[in-house]
């Protein structure tokens, strides 16, 4: 009997489920009334998509042995001028069928910025061999230091009211956010799963000279994955913007830490050649419960960050395979 | 040192157990001060095992240890190197962007208490230790910069500055050619008469018996053979590994109205190698052999697109390939198992069959999304024809035998189906029952009209399976031998002359 959930519980993503299970509990143990709440639920629902897509965004680069630090800086870059056509183009007064033709153009605009700028990533590390920890760390910046310009750092605001319905609206009761992160946590999963592309990204990830060897187009590959990876950020861009009803340069500045954490958190190897889709969802659902139950509890943000860290080096410390030898070792002798 | 001493390292009933699997069942080994031993095997004998477990890495399950006469309880990494036993593995363990003294005196110096590193006092230790061994290497020069053979004697002196007296060489010739095998034994011959002991751990011994006083065989992680050097040769220390004979056969002659296949003519890049021709017929071996620096690598890597040479052409069936292309010499049908399996041929922590799909993914790519059933079919026919011996192809590649990894790659190559298969290094790390089982697999291919070329040093290799041998040399192409014309020795001269 033991041996058996030891061992359903040897993949990583069995122990994240178990992980997520029991915050929850905990969280609905400690705050009962609170915690379980209609209000909360449908609160946290709201809340996670968008640095859970930014997640999805550093999750495939991830695999690839890859990372896209510009994620943020992306999904602002293209908000911002979202934003630009819908407060100076459509305007504040749009309506009806007008309105949401500016939204979907500006969502259109949006994500073609967003695979722009992962094109750019891509070829840096693609064609000129830069490391993608430095070539996007850079890029981020190109690409906040142009939101910025477009800007004058000031935030854009008056949207049409349209514009709200991407972040705040419910569809049968199911906050349209969370639709998103669903349907496209399905597309990455799908992808990564499925297609020739995931497959060859993620034996690129695990040895990329052999990829080379095989003849796969590693270049091409390349391209593709930091342009899904900027067109992922473009879309949790459009959220960001539709929730706090405005876009600027650099909103969410946060996120960029918290997403690469909910990635490794899911079991994706930072080295590259493994993560599953579903590993990130759970994380994302352990952080979310995690951060919203300390919230409850009226723990300072400071120690929530603490919080966050001691889960990220516990789930590696449970994943790690030297730490599981070192486990077994003691108990043998 | 008299036979009264104590040996310097003494085991006996030494067993290791992995999880039930018996790695090394009751195996009695001594080797005393200044004597060279052999211990052969092939791969998953008990080798390693047996390695690491004198080199502190990995406890015993039972057994006893004694270094010079002294019991050892539980040995560590530590308690092996204090009794001067070191371990010189394949890859050398050196730091590549370091200097040679530095890479020499390193380890002294850390492990003297001196909190400082002193440059001077490194060059001298580093210095001493080149003269014992004889050897002129340049102290300053950057590791990664060295042949191979500096590398290894590199790794040879540092071992010695830590006061080594048991040596342990884990397939010590694999990387080396004949010549620099030469001067290697040479070493080994000054180490041996300065009291310092050495153990040859290979499946590619026969070359440095002529150095060693005894042969320990293990099989099956039982020791099978065990007597003087003088007793064994190539051939029955193939025996006692294999627990049989295995006769390599030259290949059938080539049908004289074989067709050109591949046609290349005048390749040359600047510096690696010049004006290179030659014709490969439907169903035809070619051997390229050379010393290392020869050019046979880069050229093998250039008809695959891997290194763009600068004039020349290739022909396919009269088609022309675009050069440094690898993805377009793919597609046009030449495949290229390289020379280093685990770093350029396998995806090690993935799986058996994915590393042989990776090559078939375009083809079952149906528009958004593949077929995966057919995918995974196929793979799992190619491990069956090629015989994989596997418990799941759903398990890490990494957990297969150098011989059935290299099949792997095979494979992968095979459910393309090229016409012209580039073989580099075909056997390095394969033990000798896999070797001739490969060979097999490229004269069956040959049958069936591909054009093979066979990439290699190892000379019973090549004449086992080429038809037509092109000796490289300072990236030319210096002599062409029909297989059949030559022997070991006579293509051996032909090589290092």
């Amino acid at each position: 009997m033991s041996r058996t959930i030891s061992s359903r519980l040897s993949s990583p993503e069995a122990r994240l489920a178990l992980i997520a299970v029991l915050v929850f509990v905990f969280m609905a143990v400690l705050s009962p009334d609170r915690f379980l709440s209609v209000q909360n639920l449908t609160s946290m629902a709201f809340q996670f998509p968008e640095f859970a897509i930014l997640a999805l965004a550093v999750t495939v680069t991830m695999l690839t042995g890859g990372i896209d630090l510009s994620v943020v800086g992306v999904s602002n870059l293209s908000a911002v001028v979202a934003a630009m056509i819908l407060a100076s183009i459509a305007g504040e007064t749009a309506v009806g069928a007008g309105a949401v033709m500016w939204l979907i153009l500006s969502m259109v605009v949006a994500l073609s910025i967003g695979a722009v700028c992962g094109l750019f990533n891509g070829a840096l590390v693609a064609f000129v061999g830069m490391p993608p920890i430095l070539a996007t760390l850079g890029s981020g910046l190109i690409f906040t230091g142009i939101a910025v310009a477009l800007t004058g750092g000031s935030a854009v605001m008056g949207f049409p009211a349209a514009a709200a319905w991407l972040g705040n609206g419910l569809v049968l009761g199911v906050p349209v956010p969370l639709i998103l992160f669903a349907l496209l946590a399905a597309i990455v999963a799908f992808i990564v799963s499925r297609t020739a592309f995931g497959l060859k990204l993620i034996m690129f990830g695990a040895n990329p000279r052999a990829a080379r060897f095989a003849a796969i187009n590693v270049n091409g590959l390349l391209l593709r994955v930091y342009m899904l990876s900027g067109a992922l950020s473009a879309v949790a861009g459009m959220l960001v913007m539709s929730r706090a009803n405005s876009a600027k340069a650099d909103y969410g500045s946060s996120y960029l830490l918290l997403s690469i954490l909910i990635a490794v958190l899911g079991g994706v190897n930072p080295y590259g050649g493994y993560g599953k889709v579903i590993g990130v969802v759970l994380a994302v659902l352990s952080m979310q419960f995690l951060s919203s139950g300390l919230n409850m509890l009226q723990v300072s943000n400071f120690a929530r960050e603490l919080i966050w860290g001691v889960l990220l080096i516990f789930v590696m410390l449970v994943n790690s395979p030297r730490a599981a030898a070192l486990l077994r070792r003691e108990r043998t002798t | 040192m008299s036979d009264t001493d104590p040996p310097l390292v003494e085991m006996t009933g030494v067993t290791k157990k992995y999880s039930g699997i018996v790695a090394l069942s009751n195996v009695d080994f001594t080797i005393r001060a200044g004597e060279a031993v052999c211990l052969a095997g092939e791969n998953g004998s008990g080798k390693s095992t047996l390695i690491k477990i004198l080199a502190g890495v990995e406890p015993r399950n039972a057994g006893d240890i004694r270094f010079s006469g002294v019991a050892q309880g539980a040995l560590s990494p530590r308690a092996s190197a204090d009794a001067g036993v070191m371990v010189i593995f394949q890859d050398f363990s050196l730091f590549p962007n370091l200097s040679v003294a530095e890479n020499i005196a390193f380890s002294t110096q850390l492990s003297a208490q001196g909190a400082l590193y002193r440059k001077a006092e490194a060059r001298r230790i580093a210095a001493e230790t080149l003269k014992r061994v004889g050897v002129d290497i340049s102290l300053d020069a950057r590791v990664e910069s060295l042949p191979v053979v500096h590398k290894q004697l590199t790794a040879i002196c540092r071992a010695l500055a830590m006061d080594a007296r048991l040596i342990i060489m884990d397939e010590p010739t694999t990387a080396l050619t004949e010549r620099e095998v030469k001067t290697l034994l040479g070493i080994i011959r000054r180490l041996k008469a300065d009291g310092v002991a050495v153990l040859f751990v290979s499946h590619k011994l026969a070359e440095v018996l002529e150095v060693c006083e005894k042969v320990v065989v293990l099989r099956n992680g039982e020791k099978v053979a065990e007597g003087p050097a003088t007793e064994f040769d190539s051939a029955s220390l193939t025996r006692a590994m294999t627990g049989r004979d295995v006769a390599e056969t030259p290949p059938d002659p080539l049908a004289a109205d074989a067709p050109v296949l591949m046609k290349v003519a005048g390749l040359s890049k600047d510096g690696v190698f010049h004006d290179i021709g030659f014709d490969l017929r439907a169903g035809e071996v070619l051997g390229v052999s050379g010393l290392l620096g020869s050019g046979r690598t880069e050229l093998a890597k250039a008809l695959f697109g891997l290194v763009a040479p600068d004039t020349g052409t290739i022909t396919l069936n009269g088609a022309p390939i675009p050069l440094g292309d690898p993805l377009k010499a793919a597609a046009a049908g030449i495949g290229y198992v390289p020379e280093d399996r685990l770093t350029e041929g396998l995806f090690l922590d993935q799986s058996i069959q994915r590393n042989v799909a990776v090559g078939r993914l375009d083809a079952y790519d149906r528009g958004a999304m593949l077929d995966l059933a057919g995918l995974w079919g196929e793979a799992r026919d190619w491990l069956k024809k090629l015989s994989v011996k596997h418990s799941d192809p759903e398990a890490p590649v990494r957990s297969l035998s150098g011989g059935n990894q290299q099949r792997v790659v095979l494979a992968r190559w095979l459910a393309r189906g090229p016409k012209v298969l580039i073989l580099n290094g075909p056997s390095v790390g394969v033990d000798v029952g896999s070797k001739s089982e490969i060979h097999d697999i490229i004269q069956a291919l040959a049958h069936e009209g591909l054009g093979v070329i066979v990439i290699s040093d190892d000379l019973p290799e090549l004449l086992a399976t080429c038809h037509r041998l092109l000796v490289m040399k300072g990236g030319r192409i210096t002599d062409e031998i029909i297989g059949t014309d030559t022997d070991e020795t006579d293509l051996g001269h032909r090589l290092a002359s």
